[in-house]
């Protein structure tokens, strides 16, 4: 048996002490460890998105991250995405946009937009398009969670 | 034609009510159930495509710390060998608990053996492998025709299929039916252009993001509660109780939020084995999440197989029809082939036809309900071979299918009537579409061909049961509880419908789906249904709350019942102008004029509005490479009356581009003994963003006789066109055929080159 | 999955100390995307896993005429550096199509082509760019050409307690310029059914004085044919000669048929993208 690895890391602006099995995926350590159950699994190896989080910066897919590879990291998953203040606009234009069919990428799609929208605003609808490939989606076709995008575009 | 009737709500764009939690990750799906003390499951599946278990060895599992509780087949009940109607599809209860867990063999890769209950999912997987199983491994058949084959390997022992009423003296034959009408012989002597081809289509998968799921408590009172992620809680239900020989009231059915399903989530699979490893734990709760491949290799994709027509045409006119359908079901009997069968023709007036359909069970994951099981089949044959004869007879491609389409009154391939449908104002509305009068620049200049196509397509979708229970909330809201998982915004499709009819907000009636205690008995969301019965259901319970309400009204002000009217959101009296009271108003005078008011609704509806779609498809094609790169899309569909356009477009949207990535890339791709080699999403290749272009939609609203508000069913008819409709604009990009699914890269280089030497 | 423990390693020596306690029982680790479904997929067991992406060394990116990139530089840390693409384009064409951006986000060009597969996109643009391979370990270190890495699917020259270190990559002579294009069915998301990789140097009349061509996913390696840098040496970059190159191409590989494309399929598309990339790459050396 290996032993527990301990990991201090903040998650949505909050700071989280816990003790993970050293193999363990971020993705597990989020859902099962911690009970954030918002970041979804489809795949577990990287081919769906679903289970997008940003981890220092960047959007991962947190089922080909270890748990113990976050300490002293920063992660955002979806629980973080809205505030007191209310919704993201992403949040927002989903829902307006009716970008979501069963919901289940959406956590997904909605951290991976946020990422490119912080990084490009202007991102054109091809930029869109391959932006969010690592996202699968199969309810939607991906028309309504392109426009989302780009409603998310134009009002801000 | 399009519908003309004013509404208020209807055809509005309201936020869904499961939208917040869903855009937030509070939703919780199957996989999110946690109860206390819960275990965790795994399964031991067959590594063979066909194999007799000699014997299984559990025992170094079992002494796993950690391990809780290890099953096999011996632990299943023997369930009876009788058929049970799911909806879309049957069940035979002993069928489905040898595909639950394999009692003698092996019928697929992926057939379960054997089940651990552990303290980590980790643990369980450990354990799954320290599980010995001796095999005898046998002769496998993963296509129709070599399960045909005189020296086909028996897969279902004992079984004897039906054909044409006789016994069938070939093993995997699971059924073989035939549709006759008119004189198909003189139809075909009589026609003076005759085209026949086969057309052949890979099995494919619904491919929904997320697994199947199952968390599971049986109790010492032989009580089963399930959480699980299903598109209906009634026929899990349904199928617990024969499987596990429970008494239905015995089993309480939690349908969590659902990641998808497109017809795969209406069968189950782990969910019996959770339950039957807490029982053999002692009640604790145990959960099996399934991963990725097993999605692929264990549970219910649509069947491959091949499908075979002849048209005869004279004078412009169809006139004989002839079809030959066959489909794998799988290692046991029960593919879409009868669906198939009642959509071949249905497009199109033909006097004389003739459909047989095949049944064969082959050596690979049992068949489900995919989105319209089986017309995209039928139809990737009949749309490409009426292209064909629209080019050798130089005709206009949809005025030929206005010239010969089905409409009210005309016999379906398989008997029925058509009722009021609207076939002929679709193909109008495709024709009179942007796309299709929009030039396409057939070289681009980039050495890129291009090229469109056009398909018609046509699901019938289904009624059957549902129930809706509302009640009133004095602050003039209205809670409305419903038994239909909501995969796509069916909580506010429904409760709009209620809110139209009581005249208030849609944000005014709060829709939640109960478990199976807590509502009538309601049918899957499935065929196209949801919105059209369910909705159906409100509409009634809608009205039986008006008619409560206006006894309470005629109490309030002490007048006849029939003195008071509803219209317009507001009771009045008929006599007396004075007397008036929105519904918000008398919603508030519950509590003290009599208490509270509720109402139900239920239906059992028989038939249900047929709906028809035709899709644009245009194409842009490098012919050194084969790469096919879909530039527009635009699907055309009759929906009755689109009570959330946004979630029609959706469906439209949706639907079409499942369709695309059957035609182009998915398959499920067999090495020689029966294996699925990509199972995995990186190489069964679905679409991504990147590969798509918008989708438009163009909805077109023949209303629906028989709906109140003239529904159709909306999910299914845009996956039957996108195989044709890509083949046809192959066609006309290339001058190529392609008769086989999918259309990949590698087929149209080889196509070509077979065309230019 | 067999449980193993997980090691943040922060200096070289730390690396090199965790490799050679447990031998062919440990693997370095960096983004993962390889590594971890591997593991899960049962494809092998490991004792400890070494994270390298804290140690400094392996994190360099040091553009001073040549290029130096250390093996756990992310590919989109490389390609998001402006004077990396000015300098490189050949290595962002094969840098922003691997996976999608979550790949991109981990995985570094250097664990793939520790992967070794022959489908690896990263490893024929490295061969066109002449890179060397800085190779280190408890018994040393050593340096070898990225064409010499690889010796069959999954399979290179490191030996146990062997890591990469860094990559560097020559500085792009004058009238230098390479390209990577690769098939797939999608445009994202799938590995290549065949890539292919060329550089070409022009000469101040426009003569080809060095050609290089690499093709991925059409043999048990990535094929590095030689026979067209001594066709195309000399010569114009004309079509003509960039076909017969195509021609070479095809004969030279020795791919398989599988789900992802037949044995014809491969053939012919290392043909075409032979082409296709030498007239890329003629074009970027032109430009400069
Ligand atoms: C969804 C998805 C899509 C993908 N698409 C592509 C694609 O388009 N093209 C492609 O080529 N690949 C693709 N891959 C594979 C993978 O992403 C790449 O090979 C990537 O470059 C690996 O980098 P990594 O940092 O994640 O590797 P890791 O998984 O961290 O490591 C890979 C291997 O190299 C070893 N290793 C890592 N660093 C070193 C070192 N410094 N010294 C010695 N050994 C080392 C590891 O032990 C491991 O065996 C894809 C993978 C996924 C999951
Ligand atoms: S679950 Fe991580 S990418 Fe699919
Ligand atoms: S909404 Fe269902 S997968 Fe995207």
């Amino acid at each position: 048996m290996v032993d527990k690895v301990h990991v201090k890391t903040t998650i949505n602006g909050q700071e989280y002490e816990f003790l993970v099995e050293p193999y363990m995926s971020l993705l597990e350590t989020l859902r099962d460890v911690l009970n954030l159950t918002g970041t979804k699994e489809g795949c577990n190896d990287g081919n769906c998105g679903a289970c997008t989080v940003e981890m220092n910066g960047r959007i991962v897919d947190s089922c080909c991250v270890l748990g113990a590879e976050v300490n002293g990291g920063t992660i955002n998953t979806i629980e973080g995405m809205a505030t007191a203040e209310g919704l993201h606009p992403l949040q927002q234009a989903f829902l307006e946009e009716a970008a979501l069919q069963c919901g289940i990428c959406t956590p997904g799609f909605l951290i991976s937009a946020k990422s490119l929208l912080e990084r490009e605003p202007d991102a054109d609808e091809h930029r869109i398009r391959y932006w969010l490939a690592g996202n699968l989606c199969r309810c939607t076709g991906y028309d309504k969670i392109i426009k989302a995008v780009q409603k998310t575009q134009a009002t801000a | 034609m399009v519908a003309t009737q004013e509404y208020k709500v209807i055809g509005t764009r309201p936020i869904r009510h499961d939208g917040l939690d869903k855009v937030t990750g509070r939703a919780i799906y199957g996989a999110d159930v946690k109860l206390p003390d819960m275990l965790y499951g795994f399964v031991l599946r067959s590594p063979h495509a066909h194999a007799r278990i000699r014997s299984i060895d559990t025992s170094a599992a079992e002494a796993m710390p950690g391990v809780v509780a290890v099953m096999t087949a011996n632990d299943m009940p023997e369930a009876a060998d009788e058929l049970v109607d799911l909806g879309e599809g049957a069940i035979n209860f002993s069928h489905a608990s040898d595909h639950i867990m394999a009692m003698s063999k092996a019928k697929f890769k992926g057939h379960p053996v054997a089940a651990v209950a552990a303290t980590s999912t980790n643990v369980a997987r450990e354990a799954v492998a320290a599980i010995k199983v001796d095999w005898e491994v046998l002769k496998s058949a993963v296509t129709v025709d070599e399960a045909l084959a005189p020296d086909a390997p028996v897969i279902l022992d004992g079984w004897v299929g039906d054909d044409l009423g006789e016994k069938s003296t070939k093993p995997n034959v699971g059924s073989h039916f035939r549709h006759e009408f008119g004189d198909i012989e003189k139809g075909f002597a009589d026609s003076t252009t005759i085209i026949e081809h086969r057309y052949d289509l890979a099995m494919v998968h619904q491919g929904y993001i997320e697994p199947h799921n199952g968390t599971a408590i049986w109790d010492q009172e032989d009580r089963v509660r399930l959480w699980t992620s299903t598109q209906g809680a009634f026929t899990v239900r349904t199928q617990l109780a024969g499987i596990l020989q429970l008494d239905e009231s015995r089993i309480k059915v939690t349908p969590t939020e659902i990641g998808g399903g497109f017809g795969g989530k209406i069968p189950i699979y782990v969910e019996p084995l959770a339950a039957i490893l807490s029982k053999k734990s002692g009640g604790k709760p145990v959960r099996i999440l399934m991963d990725r491949p097993e999605v692929f290799e264990a549970t219910g994709p649509t069947p491959g197989g091949w499908v075979s027509v002849r048209l005869g045409v004279k004078d412009r006119k169809i006139i004989a029809g002839d079809a030959d359908i066959r489909f794998d079901a799988g290692g046991f009997p029960g593919s879409p082939v009868g669906a198939a069968a009642m959509c071949v023709f249905s497009c199109y007036d033909i006097e004389n036809t003739r459909i047989d359909g095949w049944d064969i069970i082959v050596n690979k994951p049992k068949t489900a309900a995919y989105r319209a099981p089986g017309s995209t089949h039928v139809a990737y044959a009949i749309e490409c071979i009426i292209d064909e004869i629209c080019e050798e007879l130089d005709l206009d491609p949809i005025q030929f299918r206005l010239d010969n389409a089905s409409k009210e009154g005309t016999r379906r391939g398989d008997g029925p009537i058509f009722p009021r449908i609207g076939n002929i104002e679709t193909l109008e509305a495709a024709r009179d579409s942007a796309h299709w009068n929009a030039p396409l620049d057939k070289n681009p200049g980039n050495g890129n061909v291009r090229g469109r196509g056009i398909a018609n397509g046509y699901w019938f979708n289904v009624g059957l049961k549902s129930s809706v229970n509302l009640s009133v909330n004095t602050d003039g809201t209205v809670m409305l509880i419903e038994g239909s998982t909501d995969i796509g915004g069916t909580r506010a499709s429904i409760a709009m419908q209620a809110a139209e009819v009581l005249g208030i907000r849609a944000e005014d009636i709060i829709p939640t789906v109960v478990d199976t205690d807590s509502v009538g008995y309601t049918d899957v969301t499935g065929g196209s249904r949801t919105t059209y019965a369910t909705g159906f259901a409100a509409y009634k319970a809608a009205q039986n709350l008006i008619d409560e309400l206006t006894a309470r009204a005629a109490t309030i002000w002490d007048i006849p019942e029939d003195e008071v009217v509803f219209e317009d959101g507001k009771f009045s009296s008929k006599s007396d102008p004075e007397l008036s009271m929105t519904f918000k108003e008398i919603a508030g005078k519950l509590n003290e004029t009599g208490g509270p008011v509720s109402s139900t609704g239920a239906v059992d509806l028989e038939n249900a509005g047929g709906g028809f779609a035709v899709h644009i498809c245009d194409l842009e094609i490098d012919p050194e490479t084969g790469k096919t790169d879909v530039i527009r899309y635009t699907a055309v569909q009759d929906v009755g009356k689109a009570i959330h356009p946004s979630y029609v477009e959706g469906q439209m949207q949706g639907g079409a581009v499942q369709g695309i990535g059957w035609a182009l890339n998915e398959e499920y791709f067999m090495s020689d003994d029966g294996q699925m080699v990509n199972s995995s999403y990186l190489d069964y290749r679905m679409p991504t963003s990147l590969d798509l272009p918008e989708i438009e939609t163009v909805i077109v609203e023949v209303p629906n006789p028989i709906h109140p508000f003239g529904v159709r069913g909306v999910g299914e008819p845009p996956i039957v066109p996108p195989v044709a409709a890509i083949a046809n604009a192959i066609n006309d990009a290339l001058g190529i055929r392609l008769r086989e699914a999918p259309m990949n890269p590698g087929r149209i280089l080889e196509a070509l080159k077979e065309k230019n030497g | 999955m067999h449980p193993f423990d997980y090691v943040a390693a922060t200096s070289i020596a730390e690396v090199n100390s965790i490799l050679a306690q447990h031998g062919n029982r440990a693997r370095p680790l960096v983004g993962g995307t390889d590594l971890l479904v591997q593991l899960r997929g049962g494809r092998f067991d490991l004792d400890a896993v070494v994270d390298i992406k804290g140690v400094p060394e392996a994190n360099v990116l040091e553009l001073n005429g040549a290029l130096k990139m250390g093996s756990a530089v992310p590919l989109a840390v490389m390609y998001e550096d402006q004077a990396v693409r000015d300098a490189y384009p050949g290595l962002i064409d094969c840098a922003e199509l691997i996976g999608g951006i979550q790949i991109q986000s981990r995985a570094s060009m250097a664990a793939n082509l520790c992967n070794s597969t022959p489908s690896g996109d990263t490893i024929c643009p490295m061969i066109v760019h002449s890179a060397q391979v800085n190779i280190t370990g408890a018994n040393g270190d050593r340096t070898v050409a990225v064409e010499d890495f690889c010796t069959g699917p999954g399979r290179n020259v490191l030996e146990d307690g062997e890591w990469v270190l860094d990559i560097v990559f020559p500085a792009p002579a004058s009238g230098f310029g390479a390209a990577y294009e690769r098939f797939i069915p999608r445009n994202e998301m799938d590995i290549a059914v065949a890539g292919a990789a060329s550089s070409v140097t022009l000469d101040g009349s426009g003569k080809i004085t060095d050609a290089l061509v690499a093709l991925a996913s059409v043999g048990p390696t990535p094929v590095f044919v030689t026979a067209i840098t001594d066709l195309l040496v000399g010569k114009e970059p004309t079509e003509e000669n960039f076909v017969a190159a195509g021609k070479i191409a095809y004969d030279a590989v020795s791919p398989i048929s599988d789900m992802r494309g037949t044995i014809e399929q491969r053939r012919h598309l290392s043909g075409v993208l032979t082409r296709r990339t030498l007239t890329k790459a003629t074009e970027r050396a032109k430009a400069g």
